[in-house]
């Protein structure tokens, strides 16, 4: 093989050295025409290089999105599992008994209710964790991000089932520690109120790591120059915040933003193990009435007709965080 | 990662004798409050997974206690072994490594293909071909999941480990985080391989493969990371609990009270088992998480 050097093991490492400042000569080189007439090849090569991923793109991806919104318009059951072609069209149906569906709108509202104190908590605290990681601490840094990034990458079943534990009402964490200061502890999970406020306790520890080491590498990027420029202008502590750190992280808030909400929007595992939907419905949310729908009584029709719906919302909300979230300084 | 530490005032650094005193004082202070913040917040983080690693080796006597033990005051596996007896743990942990091996492969490869041929072939139809990538990113999994499953039914894959492989095998990430790190390999180094004579499944293969090793670990380690933690899939295609992934077999145990109903050593400790791979493998390799999160946007 030639002398080639991988790039090293920084993955943030552009190309590797020795071909730096070469890449402007390419235009005029001699064999450029030579090139060109390899350029059919490359076609070729293109699409072989193409073809797995579009076989499994197509197949698990654009054929599914393609029927499930077929299947929307029709009563796809279960027998149709093992004969999906006898289906029939229903039109509208599924989606006006959608709309008049008081479970449907009563998870839609759990729903809400989880992403919008869900999101700007864990964003939130994301942001605080990151800040204070970014004041000045030299020691232990690592082990502090690693310690606060470790629950995103653990298995969220086997956190919610930990959960469970820790809030339950007689042996729990939370009982034992309230038991030592001589109080009692509710019963998070049984009670309407407390469970979904319980749940997104659970979702805000989980996730919040993430924006952090995003916040954290946005902030390493801010310049000292323009720190110091507003500390000259007689800025504080929190008017830096919030008039030169805030405005520079807005791009890092953007993507995190979209990406948590989508993530919250399509909550299942944390309702599933830890209160199955209940107490009366209190953390019912819409994928998990989707999940019931299509996977316990094969309502499939009507639960294609309710993915759908949920699609339609996420992609209305990503798109209205891209209009108001966006770098207005540009 | 290293930081300019932005928090002291240019007089502190230039060294003006009386402020930096009076600084240095006022730097300690905050240092501690800093701290004692971070460690209380640690605390918080890691609370649980304590919580969870000694209960599942406490005695039920100590789990059921009142006022509650802290430390075992006797350390058993008897929760371990009470699990095994419910739950076949070594076939789950036997599939879900098997699932995530194979996924893993499959993204390494197949997102690389297409990465090189997005980021240095030119070849009709490139254009729509990364917008459908790009596209693929924003559509959630599921609006998908019905009529995956009957899809998969109609092939007579249902209980089948491909069932649980072919749909992750090649996802939109992978492609997306490959064709920007093959981008930055220089056009000089290809066009060279081209001139010898390469073809361009050598050049794919030996030259930039070897060069985009570390997006290659990156997207390794967060697929396979995925793939162990993944649950609603797996759930919808197994109902024989022999083909099982661990979260799978972890989640139907608890919410079955017939099985689980007040067995929480056992709960806590299947979920320890669940955790501490995944655990080990994030502590050993966590530069590259952070890393991957940071440049890439992964999660």
């Amino acid at each position: 093989m030639a002398p080639i050097t991988p790039a090293g093991s920084d993955v943030s490492s552009g190309p590797p050295p020795e071909n730096d400042g070469h890449v402007t000569a390419a235009a005029e080189r001699p064999r450029r025409p030579r090139l060109r007439g390899r350029l059919g090849t490359q076609h070729l090569a293109g699409w072989l290089f193409s073809t797995p991923f579009l076989l499994l793109f197509g197949t698990f991806m654009a054929f599914p999105i393609v029927a499930s919104l077929l299947m929307s318009f029709t009563d796809f059951g279960l027998r149709n599992v093992t004969d999906p072609l006898a289906a029939d069209f229903v039109g509208l149906d599924n989606y006006i008994e959608l709309f008049g569906d008081e479970t449907f709108r009563r998870a839609l509202f759990n729903t809400t209710y989880f992403v919008v104190v869900g999101v700007p908590l864990t964003i939130g605290l994301g942001l605080v964790a990151a800040v204070l990681l970014n004041s000045g601490i030299d020691r232990f840094r690592t082990f502090f991000r690693v310690g606060f990034y470790t629950p995103v990458v653990t298995s969220i079943v086997a956190v919610a089932v930990v959960w469970r534990f820790v809030l339950e009402p007689r042996d729990g964490l939370i009982a034992g520690v309230a038991a030592e200061f001589g109080w009692t502890s509710p019963d998070f999970l049984s009670s309407p109120t407390l469970a979904m406020p319980s749940l997104i306790a659970m979702a805000v520890w989980r996730n919040l790591g993430f924006p952090m080491v995003l916040f954290l590498a946005g902030l390493q990027s801010i310049p000292t120059e323009v720190r110091e420029a507003s500390r000259i202008d007689g800025a504080g502590a929190v008017q830096e915040f919030r008039k030169v750190t805030v405005p520079l992280l807005r791009p890092t808030m953007l993507y995190v933003a979209v990406i948590t909400t989508i993530g919250y929007l399509n909550v299942f595992e944390e309702p599933f193990v830890m209160t199955g939907g209940g107490p009366a419905d209190s953390t019912l949310t819409t994928s998990l009435y989707m999940y019931r729908e299509g996977f316990d009584f094969f309502h499939m029709g009507y639960a294609s007709a309710m993915a759908y719906t949920l699609f339609v919302i996420v992609l209305a909300i990503t798109l209205l965080q891209l209009r108001f979230l966006r770098d207005k300084t540009r | 990662m290293s930081t300019v530490d932005t928090s002291r005032p240019s007089a502190v650094r230039t060294g003006d004798p009386a402020t930096l005193a009076a600084f240095r004082r006022r730097d300690r202070t905050r240092k501690t409050l800093l701290y004692t913040l971070l460690s209380f917040g640690l605390l918080v983080m890691l609370a649980p997974f304590l919580w969870m690693g000694l209960s599942a080796f406490k005695t039920t006597e100590d789990l059921t206690a009142s006022p509650p033990v802290w430390i075992p005051t006797e350390w058993t596996l008897a929760h371990f072994r009470d699990l095994l007896d419910v739950l076949n743990m070594p076939l789950h942990f036997f599939n879900s490594t098997l699932v995530a091996v194979f996924v893993t492969l499959g993204n390494l490869v197949f997102c690389s293909m297409l990465g090189y041929a997005l980021a240095k072939l030119n070849f009709f139809g490139k254009g729509p071909v990364f917008g459908l990538v790009l596209g693929a990113l924003m559509v959630p999994m599921n609006l998908m999941l019905i009529p995956k499953f009957v899809l998969m039914s109609q092939f007579g894959l249902l209980d089948s480990y491909a069932a649980l492989i072919l749909p992750f095998a090649a996802g939109a990430f992978g492609v997306f985080l490959m064709r920007q790190f093959i981008s930055s390999v220089p056009d000089e180094l290809i066009d060279a391989a081209r001139v010898d004579g390469a073809n361009e499944w050598f050049i794919y293969w030996r030259i930039i493969l070897p060069l985009v090793k570390p997006a290659m670990a990156t997207l390794a380690i967060f697929t396979f990371m995925g793939s162990w933690n993944n649950f609603l899939w797996p759930l919808i295609v197994t109902n024989d609990p022999d083909k099982y992934t661990l979260p799978v077999a972890l989640a139907t145990f608890a919410i079955d009270p017939t099985k689980s109903e007040g067995s929480n050593g056992m709960l806590m400790a299947g979920a320890f088992l669940v955790v501490l791979p995944i655990l080990l493998v994030f502590i050993a390799l966590q530069r590259y998480f952070t890393q991957g999160i940071a440049t890439a946007g992964l999660k």
